[in-house]
C-alpha cells in the first residue's frame, strides 16, 4: 500500500510518518480526519460548556434576578433568616483584597524576575526557579492554614500594631485588631499569586532577544539601563498580561481568603477589619442554604462573579493594548526596529 | 521501539476500559443505601454505618456529609434514599416534596461556648449575657455583669471578640434557636437559622475554624459543637438554665433537657432549647433522619428501617462516647412507634 501523498512531500520527516503508518492499523486518512473532527470538538465544547455555566447559573439565579434586578449589586444588606440579599460587601471585599494583593504581588514578581534573569549568579537561577514552581503548585487550603496558625497571630501581635503606630492618621489603618482582616486576606491571597505571576514574568523576560540587550549595552548602557530601555518596554504588554491572569486567580481564590477574612459582610474603612469576598460566601452558605430564595442570591452571587471576571480582563486587554506604560518614561529607539522586522 | 504507536496505545486503553465496564469481577450486588446531609452527626453516622455492615453484611451504605440544606435538596429530588438534617425543613420545602417526608430524631448535641482567656478559669454566664455578648453589647471581659455572676474570679480588662461559624451549620442553628428564645432581641435582629445575619464578630469556618480561632485569639469566645470543645481542650463555660441552675454541656445533661422537654407529639420537629429539667443544659438541639413515609423502593426500604431500628436500639450506645447525647427511653419508643407509619 502506497502512501497516496508520498510523491507530494518527498522529504525526511515524511517518510518516518509513512513508516508510522505502515506499521498501524489503519490508513492515514482517517488518523487526520479522525484527529481533525476531535480537534473541532475540542474547540466548540469550549464554548459550549461556558454556555452551559453561564446557561445554568441564570437559570439559579432567576429569582434573586428578577426580585432583585440591578438593586442586587447595591444592596448592603445579607440577612439569610429575614431573606434580604445584597451583594456589595461582597463586590467590596473582592475588589480591594485582590488589588492590595496586586498592588504588592506585581512589583515584587517582576523584580524576582528581573533578578533571576538580569543580574543573580547562574548557579543561584536553578534552585530559585524549583522553588518558585513549588510554591506555585502548593494547594490553597494549606496556605490558609498556614495562614490562620502562623501569618495571622504575627500579624495580630507585630506587623499590624505596628503599621497602627506608623500610619494611625490613616483611616485604612484605624480600629480594632483581631488579626483575621482585609488585609490579611490580600497578604494570603499576594503571596499565593507571586509566584505564578513570577514564573509567567521570568518567561517572558528570557524571551527578550539578546541582541536588544547588546545594542543597548553597545551603546553605553549601564545595567539599570539596559532593563530601562531593553528588556522591560519589550516585555511589557506581556508582563501586563501576567499580571490579569494573577488577579484572575485571586479574584477566584476561595479556601485560603476564607480562612482567614474574618466574613462579615459589612463595608469598613479599616483595612483591620474583617470582611468577606464573593467566592467565600459560596463556599461558606452553599451546602447549607435551605430558602429557595437563599439559593437563588448564591447563585446570583456566582454569576457576579463570573462577570466581575470577565469585565476585569476585558479591561485588562484594553489597558494592554493602548495605554503608555510606566516603564518606559521616554520615547524609546529600540521599538521602532522591532516593529519593522 | 522508537515512537510508541498512537493507534495500538488506544486500542489498549480501549480494552482496558471494556474489560472494567464488562469483564471486572462483579460481586457487588448488594443494595447500596445513599444518604446526605448533615456534617454535625456525621462522626457517629459513620460509626454507625461501618458497625451495621459488619451486623447485617448483606447491605452498604453511602453518606455524604455535604450540609443539611444539601441533604433536604437531594431528597426532595430523590436522589438519596434518605436525607439528614439538623435543622427542621421550611414548611415550603415540605410542600414541595413529592411525598409525605418524616423527621426521624437520632441523637442529640450540645453547643459549647468555648473561651480564650489567661488562666483558663470557669466560667458561668446567665442567658442575658450570652445573648448581650452576641448581640455585641458586652465589649470587655472586665464588664460588671460578668464578674457580678463570677464574684470569685479577676476577669482582666481585655477587648472580648465574639468568633461565630462563617459557614451554615447546624451547629449556629442550635445556638441561634436558643438565642432567639431566651432574647426577644436576638430573634427580632438576627432570628434561628443555619446562617444568620450576625450583630457583631468575626467568622471562622468549620468547628475547626472557629476552635482554631479562639485558640490562638486571647479574649475571644465562640460556640462549638461539644466534642470539638472537648477536643481541643478550651474552657467551657456553664449556663444558666431556666431553673435557675448553672449546668456544663455533656451528653447526661443533654439528654436531661431531651426529658424534660414536650415530647407528646407524633411530629419529631422539637426545639429542646432552653430546657425546664433542672439539670438540663439548655443549649442543644436534635438532629434527624429524613425519610419519605411512601419510599419508591421496598426492597431498600426495608433494609434503611432495620438500620434506623438498631440506631435508636443498640446503636444508641455509641453516642456518648462521642460526645452526643442519646435519647431518652421515652422519646425512642416513641420515635420507634412512629417508624410503622413507613411502607
Amino acid at each position: 500500500m502506497k502512501g497516496r501523498h508520498a510523491d507530494r512531500f518527498p522529504n525526511e520527516p515524511f517518510r518516518a510518518s509513512a513508516a508510522l503508518r505502515n506499521a498501524s492499523f489503519a490508513p492515514g486518512w482517517i488518523l487526520d480526519k479522525g484527529f481533525g473532527i476531535v480537534a473541532v470538538a475540542m474547540g466548540i465544547s469550549v464554548f459550549v460548556l461556558a454556555g452551559l455555566l453561564g446557561w445554568e447559573l441564570y437559570r439559579g439565579a432567576e429569582k434573586a434576578i428578577s426580585r432583585y434586578g440591578m438593586a442586587f449589586l447595591t444592596g448592603s444588606q445579607w440577612d439569610p433568616v429575614a431573606g434580604r440579599f445584597g451583594a456589595l460587601p461582597f463586590l467590596y471585599g473582592t475588589f480591594l483584597s485582590s488589588a492590595i494583593a496586586l498592588l504588592l504581588a506585581f512589583p515584587l514578581s517582576v523584580a524576582t524576575a528581573l533578578f533571576l534573569t538580569e543580574l543573580a549568579p547562574v548557579w543561584l537561577r536553578r534552585p530559585v526557579l524549583g522553588l518558585i514552581d513549588i510554591m506555585a503548585a502548593v494547594p490553597s487550603v494549606v496556605w490558609g492554614l498556614w495562614a490562620m496558625f502562623e501569618m495571622v497571630p504575627w500579624l495580630r501581635q507585630s506587623a499590624f500594631p505596628f503599621l497602627q503606630k506608623a500610619f494611625h492618621w490613616l483611616p485604612f489603618f484605624q480600629g480594632p485588631i483581631y488579626g483575621v482582616s482585609l488585609l490579611a486576606g490580600a497578604l494570603v491571597i499576594a503571596i499565593m499569586i507571586t509566584p505564578i505571576i513570577t514564573s509567567l514574568a521570568i518567561e517572558i523576560l528570557r524571551s527578550v532577544p539578546p541582541t536588544l540587550r547588546e545594542a543597548a549595552w553597545a551603546l553605553g548602557a549601564t545595567r539599570w539601563e539596559v532593563i530601562q530601555v531593553a528588556v522591560l518596554p519589550y516585555g511589557r504588554s506581556a508582563l501586563v498580561g501576567a499580571g490579569v491572569l494573577g488577579l484572575g486567580r485571586a479574584l477566584g481564590e476561595t479556601m485560603a481568603v476564607t480562612m482567614v477574612i474574618g466574613n462579615r459582610p459589612e463595608i469598613l474603612l479599616s483595612l483591620f477589619a474583617p470582611g468577606y469576598t464573593l467566592a467565600s460566601v459560596l463556599v461558606n452558605e452553599f451546602a447549607e442554604a435551605t430558602s429557595e430564595e437563599h439559593l437563588s442570591a448564591l447563585f446570583a452571587i456566582g454569576l457576579t462573579l463570573v462577570a466581575v471576571t470577565l469585565i476585569v480582563n476585558f479591561f485588562a486587554r484594553l489597558l494592554i493594548h493602548n495605554v503608555p506604560f510606566f516603564f518606559s518614561p521616554r520615547p524609546l529607539p529600540l521599538q521602532p526596529i522591532e516593529t519593522k522586522q | 521501539m522508537r515512537i510508541p504507536n498512537a493507534w495500538n496505545l488506544f486500542l489498549l486503553l480501549a480494552l482496558a476500559l471494556l474489560w472494567l465496564m464488562f469483564g471486572a469481577p462483579r460481586n457487588e450486588t448488594r443494595p447500596l443505601i445513599n444518604g446526605a446531609g448533615a456534617s454535625f452527626p456525621y462522626p457517629l453516622y459513620a460509626r454507625w454505618f461501618t458497625t451495621y455492615e459488619r451486623l447485617d453484611p448483606s447491605v452498604r451504605f453511602n453518606y455524604q456529609a455535604i450540609g443539611s440544606g444539601g441533604g433536604q435538596q437531594q431528597l426532595l429530588h430523590q436522589t438519596v434514599d434518605f436525607g439528614a438534617s439538623d435543622s427542621p425543613m421550611r414548611e415550603a420545602l415540605l410542600r414541595a416534596a413529592p411525598g409525605k417526608i418524616l423527621h426521624i430524631p437520632m441523637v442529640a448535641g450540645a453547643d459549647a461556648l468555648a473561651y480564650n482567656l489567661p488562666g483558663s478559669p470557669p466560667l458561668r454566664f446567665t442567658a442575658d449575657i450570652v445573648a448581650d455578648i452576641f448581640l455585641g453589647r458586652i465589649h470587655s471581659w472586665d464588664d460588671p455583669r460578668l464578674a457580678r455572676i463570677n464574684p470569685e474570679i479577676r476577669l482582666p480588662s481585655l477587648p472580648l471578640v465574639v468568633v461565630h461559624r462563617s459557614d451554615g451549620s447546624g451547629t449556629t442553628y442550635i445556638f441561634t434557636d436558643y438565642l432567639s428564645k431566651v432574647s426577644p432581641e436576638w430573634a427580632r435582629i438576627a432570628g434561628r437559622g443555619t446562617a444568620v445575619r450576625w450583630p457583631t464578630g468575626i467568622g471562622a469556618k468549620g468547628n475547626e475554624g472557629v476552635a482554631g480561632q479562639i485558640r490562638s485569639l486571647p479574649g475571644s469566645i465562640g460556640y462549638l459543637e461539644l466534642a470539638f470543645a472537648v477536643q481541643n481542650r478550651l474552657p467551657v463555660a456553664a449556663i444558666q438554665n431556666p431553673s435557675g441552675n448553672y449546668v456544663l454541656p455533656s451528653p447526661r445533661s443533654v439528654t436531661e433537657a431531651l426529658e424534660s422537654s414536650a415530647l407528646d407529639r407524633s411530629d419529631f420537629r422539637i426545639s429542646i432549647a432552653n430546657a425546664e429539667g433542672p439539670w438540663a443544659y439548655p443549649i442543644a438541639g436534635l438532629t434527624w433522619l429524613l425519610l419519605y413515609q411512601n419510599p419508591p423502593n421496598q426492597e431498600k426500604a426495608k433494609k434503611l428501617l432495620a438500620f434506623v431500628r438498631w440506631c435508636l436500639t443498640d446503636g444508641q450506645a455509641f453516642a456518648a462516647p462521642l460526645d452526643y447525647a442519646p435519647l431518652p427511653p421515652r422519646l425512642r419508643e416513641r420515635v420507634l412507634e412512629s417508624l410503622r407509619e413507613i411502607r
